[in-house]
């Protein structure tokens, strides 16, 4: 443990500043790696899932037949996904990001398919009765009144999204996966662990970003808030 | 389609199920390591949850347990721990597995306990109930349904940390898709894929219809429809205060039902 004399790289520390400054590009770009997977997995969920929750919520059938695929996929462990979609889009980056969209949809059909069951039933009858339309319902009432549930399934999906995204690495698209693979295979202790540090603080960084979007997002909370 | 084929031809091949590394051995060690970890999930995490239920405190703790865990990838604990003196063998591996199955179990068991309605408790008391007997002969009855999903979710997410633990050279049925993966075998790592597939679906099927079968309130139900009180196992000795526990009993299991129960409180993580 003699990081404070430099040869904590020499002497294979957990915890290594020079580590840190003499990789700083390697780990930034990892790091840009990750935020970006993770941005296109939730967008691309996202776009996905809204409509799709739409579609079939009026459907019993489709809508228990979605939910049960949801909870199928949920089960599947990460790797054996990844195994799954080798054949249909190769041993290439999309195996990846397809796999993570893959999940965040099952959480966020949930969340969205909640968010619009928990919008008042009387709230949508005032609102057709100052003769709004179904379009014009769906997107000023019905989406924002559901923002809060879709929020918190964008959360669970980007901080799940970040920690999945790790063995990305098996096809060369782990961001800082590929770093903690790497130390693990040369036995390089702060590698393994700034990579994997790097990560909870991302997930929480990402996590803590929502939470201010949606705050900016439902001005009506606020102020219900402060009435009470 | 030559790529099913492979993995048809994979699997029917008897010398990939044989021997140490074959598909037999793998599935033993995984199921029995995921079976161990499970095990000392219930025994650890359910009274801690129970007792913090029964007790309200430490709510903040048990719920975000399960945040925290979903934020750690599976693969970085697994990897700092084969870099630790423990190294990679079945007691690190059971360690991994356990720290992502506590999570849960804990916010599941608490949240069950915590939401059993107040006045339910109340009689109990007024019926000069200790607070362990509440907690044993109310309480818990009453929070099956959420214990049960917290184990169902825990026993889910165990088999697949499990899988990622191939990745760190560990025992397990994840060793043939990682094999193929470093390979470049797909049937190999496709047939790896699809006996994890059906292994992490017999368990989530197994623990569902467990939880149809043991859950007290539906049993409850069964028995005001068919014969009596089968299910009136919480007030058997003391007739007169059956009819509003299973009364109460149903109004959190309607509640549970349309709420937390179907959507599951605290999802796992998904494999990390």
């Amino acid at each position: 443990m003699n990081f404070r004399t430099g040869d904590c790289l020499e002497a294979n520390s957990w915890i290594c500043a020079k580590f840190i400054s003499t990789r700083k590009d390697e780990l930034l770009s990892a790091l840009q790696q990750h935020v970006t997977l993770t941005a296109e997995t939730v967008a691309i969920a996202l776009a996905i899932s809204l409509p799709l929750a739409i579609a079939v919520r009026r459907g019993r059938h489709a809508r228990g037949g979605l939910l049960g695929l949801a909870t199928a996929v949920y089960t599947v462990p990460s790797l054996a996904l990844f195994g799954l979609l080798v054949p249909i889009t190769g041993l290439h980056s999309t195996t990846v990001l397809v796999g993570l969209v893959l999940y965040s949809l099952t959480i966020l059909i949930r969340n969205v398919l909640a968010g619009l069951d928990s919008v008042p039933a009387e709230v949508v009858e005032a609102a057709r009765g100052m003769g709004m339309g179904r379009l014009r319902i769906l997107l000023q009432v019905e989406l924002p009144l559901a923002t809060p549930s879709i929020f918190a399934g964008l959360r669970v999906a980007t901080v799940s999204t970040v920690a999945l995204a790790t063995i990305g690495y098996l096809i060369g698209e782990g961001g800082l996966g590929n770093l903690i693979h790497e130390g693990l295979t040369n036995y390089f202790k702060a590698e393994v662990l700034t990579a994997s540090v790097l990560c909870v603080l991302l997930a929480i960084g990402l996590d803590a970003v929502l939470v201010g979007l949606q705050f900016l997002l439902t001005p009506w909370a606020r102020r219900a808030g402060r009435a009470q | 389609m030559s790529s099913l084929r492979g993995v048809v031809d994979w699997l029917t091949d008897g010398a990939h199920w044989r021997g140490s590394d074959g598909v037999v051995v793998r599935t033993l060690q995984h199921v029995e390591l995921s079976a161990v970890a499970l095990v000392i999930v219930v025994l650890v995490a359910l009274p801690v949850a129970m007792w913090l239920g029964h007790i309200k405190k430490g709510g903040f703790l048990a719920v975000n347990v399960t945040n925290v865990g979903r934020a750690v990838p599976t693969f970085a604990v697994l990897t700092l721990l084969a870099l630790t003196s423990l190294g990679i063998g079945n007691r690190s591996v059971v360690l991994a597995l356990v720290l992502f199955g506590i999570p849960p179990v804990l916010t599941n068991a608490y949240v069950g306990v915590r939401e059993v309605d107040p006045r339910v408790v109340e009689a109990a008391r007024g019926m000069g109930m200790t607070g362990m007997q509440q907690l044993r002969r109310v309480e818990l009855p009453l929070a099956v349904p959420l214990v049960l999903n917290g184990i169902r979710l825990a026993a889910v997410q165990i088999v697949a940390t499990m899988t990622i633990a191939a990745l760190v050279s560990g025992p397990g049925l994840g060793r043939i898709i990682q094999e193929g993966f470093a390979t470049q075998n797909e049937p190999e790592l496709e047939a790896g894929a699809v006996l994890v597939v059906v292994l992490a679906l017999l368990v989530e099927g197994g623990f569902a219809l467990l939880q149809r079968v043991v859950d007290p309130i539906r049993r409850a139900h069964r028995g005001d429809s068919s014969r009596g009180s089968r299910g009136g196992r919480s007030g058997r000795s003391r007739r007169p205060a059956e009819p509003s526990l299973v009364a109460a009993a149903s109004v959190v299991g309607a509640g549970l039902q349309n709420g937390n129960r179907e959507e599951g409180l605290g999802a796992p993580s998904t494999a990390g």
